[in-house]
């Protein structure tokens, strides 16, 4: 195995923790913070291809990919807060309203 | 010893991610994911993109999570969430994940990829990084600040949505 497909092999990994994360964990904080990790996940394959094809196009896609990051995350904690002040939980079972 | 680096670095991150499946309390899962942040900053380092490695550092580690964090302490609310790890669909997601899992190993293993490249001195350096980026992409920096801008009045707007509701 080259270093390359450790790489990989590692984001699909990260990747892959995360989504069973969001799947699987009840507290809405846990569940961000996995989606956090499948995108730590994409970005390290980001990397690693553009590393590979030493491009600096990669390299500013992937800053623009952090801002992004940091722009979503100061949406998604208020909404949590806001979700969290309504019902006085962070359980993810607690928000099922809309389920028929 | 950069090949052991390399791997101490990606079981690290590893670890981290794994953790963050098992423990029970929100500040413990930040801790774990800032771990698994960090390994990866180390693996950037050392691929030789020192730019990517410090922006990992600077706006995940002390941005982003450091936002969670204080989010986290802000809501201790005692309730199932903190006690009662896992929602109902523990074994469909183990599931989901172990044929996810080795659909990406077979097409990992089977491509032709090329062995790891030497670190590119030239182009993730910041010097021709920064004049790429403000040269080139001018326009896309600019739209990243339209983008963080809303972002600020969005948060603003939720926070007085909720303060209407309330009083």
């Amino acid at each position: 195995m080259n270093n390359t497909q450790l790489l990989l092999s590692l984001s699909t990994v990260l990747f892959c923790l995360g989504l069973v994360g969001v799947i699987v964990r009840r507290n809405l904080l846990v569940m961000l913070m996995c989606m956090e990790l499948m995108l730590n996940g994409v970005i390290l394959s980001l990397v690693t291809l553009s590393q590979q094809a030493a491009s600096t196009t990669g390299a500013v896609l992937v800053f623009l990919v952090f801002v992004v990051a940091a722009a979503e995350i100061a949406i998604a904690v208020p909404i949590v807060l806001l979700l969290a002040r309504r019902k006085h939980t962070l359980d993810a079972d607690a928000f099922s309203d809309l389920k028929g | 010893m950069e090949q052991a680096l390399l791997w101490f670095f990606a079981l690290a991150a590893l670890a981290g991610g794994a953790l963050m499946l098992v423990l029970r309390h929100p500040m413990r899962v930040a801790l774990a994911l800032i771990a698994s942040m960090l390994s990866l900053a180390g693996i950037y380092a050392m691929l030789g993109v020192h730019v990517i490695a410090v922006f990992q550092v600077l706006i995940y580690v002390g941005a982003v999570m450091v936002f969670m964090v204080y989010a986290i302490m802000l809501l201790d609310v005692r309730d199932p969430s903190f006690t009662r790890r896992y929602a109902g669909y523990l074994l469909p997601g183990i599931a989901g994940l172990a044929v996810l899992a080795w659909t990406f190993f077979h097409a990992i293993g089977n491509s032709q990829l090329e062995a790891g490249t030497p670190p590119a001195t030239t182009a993730f350096d910041v010097q021709p990084f920064s004049a790429a980026f403000l040269n080139e992409f001018w326009l896309y920096f600019e739209l990243t600040s339209v983008l963080l801008l809303a972002a600020v009045v969005a948060a603003i707007a939720i926070l007085k949505a909720r303060r209407g509701n309330h009083e």
